[in-house]
């Protein structure tokens, strides 16, 4: 993986930069000693590592906007991290750079039942915003795999999603609004507790940004009531075929499940093996439907459910008769990478979307690229919104499996656009897919993302080498070309 | 739904762009033009009219997605979802009325544009939020692509964020993608009878925090409810406080009925049915209340649901106002009896502040949106960083010129 040339000049001041970065901060606040920064090397995603200058915990927004000032006035590049867990890079350090971590950012601010919304700094774990307004019977809705670990600030930086978010969103349609410290040093407040923005949407942009456009501080999102009742159904099938015929007639006979997941055979197994939630073991694919809302409304769409599924060919079907089965329905899947983790001494999540037609397809050909690449693939998929997780099981000690594996999941990626599909659909670009990004998008649209990226940070100080493939300079991005009256490239086809 | 148009029409488009950039010759956006009273007049003395983008090219009901040209009527599309009885769950309002337009005329790309969304944005979200795709030309004159046709995506910075609620200022959207949902099979209405603004806000909110999946919650002081045209309203003699569910009969029902046991605490509670809800919700919708008068100033204001009522009662006291709430009290209809009076207008402006919202005159003469902030002013940090977005995709500001901001 290329990162972008790391400046001497920069890289030759360290030791002053540390002392301008403890001028700021209280002396634990600034980690330089080679031992303790390898805890920052890399993130959720292991197979890129590099060691920062240093890294800083400050704990206020005004010591986030003096760090941010300081490092823009040194020429300083800064990667923003909460809790590490990204599976695509977002917070590999940049060896002359350094990292600014928000872990001290830890305190759930505000609960306001009345407006339904919390207010947390941006180092709170997703799970502990639902656990800070559970006794009130309510909840945040996203609930990515790692809830437990990973922060809401990670969360807007990659606008998370989880396997509620087909019902209830995903991060950015959970938010309201954030404090937000550009690269200048300047704090600024985007939304609050109404709903709708004031001018751009700036809350909209920055959501998914993978910490490029600025460092977050604050965060206010909306909070929901519990429903009533929430039951899951687990549905086997003898293809995966009549297992995406069956996610396809639930959602035309104009249902939305809470959840609605699928695991192919692999899957099952590791999983099965692992946690023992009961799941049948002689069956292709298994899916798990969550219905919840009021209880007359679950007891009727079960049934509903699982009369269609009949139809499309299951054979088996056993739906949760009490909570603690429900658990264990999801305890599986939600366990599934740990229990892969378990088979194969590594392994790489990808993270595509489809059109959901096209998973037979997509399941085929990913088969027959196994065959090719050597290496195993396990599957589970958000079944409701396309969202394709295939876990390719390598041995980075193996020589050549890692570079292998890579090709493998590059391909599978290409695979997910060439049938209408996208790069990622909730891990985010990061280092991983960012070479990946022309499979998906012309240079001129990434330009003009980027121009988005030079309007919040025109240095290009903050996180470089994520996302986008080829780093431009602001002001190249900017100029237009006219000559003599005309525009350049005139009749090049864009549509 | 002729293949190959609306490519030709974007070819149009980007012609058009570019040759206004080479002449420096600003362009005034335009679909169907139902909402150009939405905005500061545009200084500029061409259009560039999107409404012949039309057509729906690909709608695939079960994976939740249709994509159509910008110009395609917003009409067009709602019927093609009714067909599958799926709908755009943002529940789009129709302003042409407002500004003394028909109505049923708008497109797709003029919803988008503005982020228009009605009484289900408390549950269902905002225009942005189903906003999936989009192709576009910027000011630059260059075509770009972002988003896609699926539901879940975060490849790239999501610049259809940025597009919805930019007022055509950034770029000509062409081709547009949106999510598309199932449509509930019934809708039920629970009326709370004769509450004051006050007690209106702790009701809705207090159904809001049940569990109920409540779609809808607004509040009609006495002189709004009295020309409501559906009849269980307008004969409610008095304010009419009103909570919506939806969703499959068994499930609907049963919510009604726990939602009147918990509402009956706040007031005496009536229930309306399908049809009359159905009446009754477009009207609030289209911000129907307010369309009789064409000629006052109408504010639009977004605050914490907390606060409407209290905002409400700020602006009353300063003069006669026709006033009601959607969004739990998180969105205040204000109607001013005419604009000679600036002062109330600042008023307005203050008071959203204060709050902690903000407030859009969504209505007024030419004369009073050149004069007046139509947005609410930004902050100079949140100025600075508009200018720039401005100019990272109209350098030239030839798209919409003074739409949002006096500057850009």
């Amino acid at each position: 993986m290329q990162m972008p040339e790391p400046d001497r000049s920069v890289q030759d001041r360290a030791p002053e930069i540390v002392r301008g970065l403890r001028s700021i901060l209280a002396g634990e606040a600034v980690i330089a000693g080679e031992a303790e920064l390898r805890a920052y090397e890399c993130d959720g995603l292991t197979a890129y590592k590099a060691l920062p200058m240093a890294v800083v915990l400050p704990s206020t927004t005004e010591e986030v906007a003096r760090v941010l000032r300081f490092c823009k006035s040194q020429g300083v590049k800064v990667v923003p991290r909460g809790a590490g867990t990204s599976l695509s890079g977002g917070t590999l350090p940049l060896v002359d750079g350094i990292v600014l971590g928000l872990g001290k950012f830890n305190s759930v601010l505000e609960i306001d039942f009345e407006n339904r919304c919390a207010v947390v700094q941006p180092g709170v774990t997703n799970l502990a915003i639902s656990q800070a307004v559970d006794h009130a019977g309510f909840y945040y809705a996203p609930d990515p795999s790692s809830q437990i670990a990973c922060s809401i600030g990670g969360n807007v930086a990659e606008n998370a999603g989880g396997v509620h978010c087909l019902k209830y969103g995903v991060t950015t349609n959970n938010l309201l609004g954030v404090e937000l410290v550009t690269m200048e040093g300047e704090v600024l407040r985007i939304g609050g507790k109404g709903l709708d923005a004031e001018g751009y949407d700036l809350l909209g942009i920055v959501t998914g940004s993978e910490g490029l456009l600025g460092v977050i501080t604050e965060v206010t999102v909306r909070i929901l009531r519990k429903p009533e009742t929430a039951r899951a159904v687990l549905i086997g099938f003898p293809s995966n075929e009549q297992a995406g015929d069956c996610v396809a007639k639930v959602i035309g006979a104009g249902i939305i499940p809470g959840g609605m997941e699928m695991m192919d055979k692999p899957a099952i197994r590791a999983t099965e093996d692992f946690v023992h939630a009961g799941y049948p073991l002689d069956v292709e694919a298994l899916l798990i439907v969550e219905l919840d809302g009021p209880k007359a409304e679950v007891d009727h769409l079960i049934e509903t459910v699982a009369t269609i599924a009949a139809a499309c060919g299951a054979v088996y079907t056993r739906a949760s008769e009490n909570e603690d089965e429900r658990l264990t329905f999801w305890a599986g899947r939600k366990a599934a990478f740990p229990a892969i983790g378990r088979i194969s001494p590594d392994y790489f999540c990808m993270d595509g979307t489809i059109p959901r037609h096209r998973l037979p397809e997509v399941l085929t050909r990913m088969a027959e690229l196994s065959a090719k690449y050597g290496l195993r693939v396990a599957n589970v998929f958000h079944a409701g919104d396309g969202n394709l997780h295939p876990l390719i099981l390598y041995d980075a000690n193996a020589p050549g499996e890692l570079e292998k594996a890579e090709e493998f999941g590059a391909d599978i990626l290409r695979l997910c656009v060439e049938v209408g599909g996208v790069l990622t659909g909730e891990h985010g670009v990061g280092v991983e897919k960012r070479d990946l990004m022309p499979a998906m998008f012309s240079e001129e649209d990434l330009k003009q993302q980027q121009r988005v990226k030079c309007a919040f940070d025109p240095e290009g100080l903050l996180n470089p080498g994520k996302v986008f493939p080829v780093l431009h300079r602001c002001a190249e991005l900017g100029r237009m070309h006219i000559h003599r009256g005309q525009m350049p490239f005139p009749d090049l086809p864009r549509f | 739904m002729a293949e190959g148009r609306p490519n030709e029409e974007a070819e149009r488009v980007l012609a058009a762009i570019r040759q206004a950039v080479v002449q420096e010759a600003p362009l005034e956006v335009v679909g169907a033009g139902t909402k150009r009273g939405l905005g500061r007049p545009v200084d500029s003395a061409d259009r560039l009219d999107l409404s012949g983008l039309t057509g729906i090219d690909l709608y695939e009901p079960e994976e939740l997605v249709l994509r159509a040209g910008a110009g395609t009527p917003l009409a067009e599309i709602e019927a093609a979802a009714a067909e599958n009885r799926q709908h755009l769950a943002f529940e789009p309002p129709d302003f042409g009325p407002l500004y003394g337009g028909e109505a049923g005329r708008q497109t797709i790309g003029g919803v988008i544009a503005c982020n228009l969304a009605g009484p289900r944005r408390i549950q269902a979200g905002a225009a942005r939020d189903h906003f999936l795709g989009v192709e576009a030309v910027s000011g630059r004159g260059e075509a770009f692509k972002a988003g896609g046709r699926v539901v879940k995506n975060v490849t790239g910075y999501d610049l259809c964020k940025l597009l919805a609620g930019s007022h055509g200022t950034l770029a000509a959207m062409t081709r547009i993608t949106v999510k598309i949902l199932p449509a509930p099979g019934k809708i039920r209405t629970v009326m709370v009878l004769g509450l004051d603004d006050e007690a209106a806000g702790a009701a809705m909110r207090a159904a809001m925090g049940s569990p109920y999946e409540v779609s809808g919650a607004a509040h009609l002081p006495a002189a709004i409810a009295a020309e409501n045209p559906v009849d269980m309203v307008r004969d409610a003699d008095g304010a009419a406080t009103l909570v919506r569910v939806e969703g499959p009969g068994p499930s609907v029902e049963a919510r009604a009925a726990s939602l009147h046991a918990l509402l009956s605490e706040h007031g005496r509670t009536e229930e309306l049915h399908s049809s009359r809800s159905g009446a009754l919700w477009r009207h609030l919708r289209d911000a129907a209340p307010f369309a009789a008068e064409t000629g006052r100033p109408l504010w639009r204001v977004s605050v914490p649901p907390t606060a409407g009522a209290a905002l409400a009662a700020r602006i009353a006291a300063s003069g006669p106002v026709r006033h009601c709430f959607d969004w739990a009290g998180g969105l205040v209809w204000l109607e001013l009896p005419d604009e000679s009076d600036r002062a109330r207008a600042t008023l307005v402006r203050a008071a959203a502040a204060d709050a902690g919202g903000h407030a859009l005159l969504l209505r007024g003469s030419v004369e009073l949106r050149a004069e007046l902030p139509v947005f609410q002013p930004p902050s100079p940090g949140r100025a600075a960083l508009t200018a720039r977005i401005k100019d990272a995709f109209d350098p030239r500001g030839i798209l919409n010129p003074g739409r949002m901001y006096p500057e850009g």
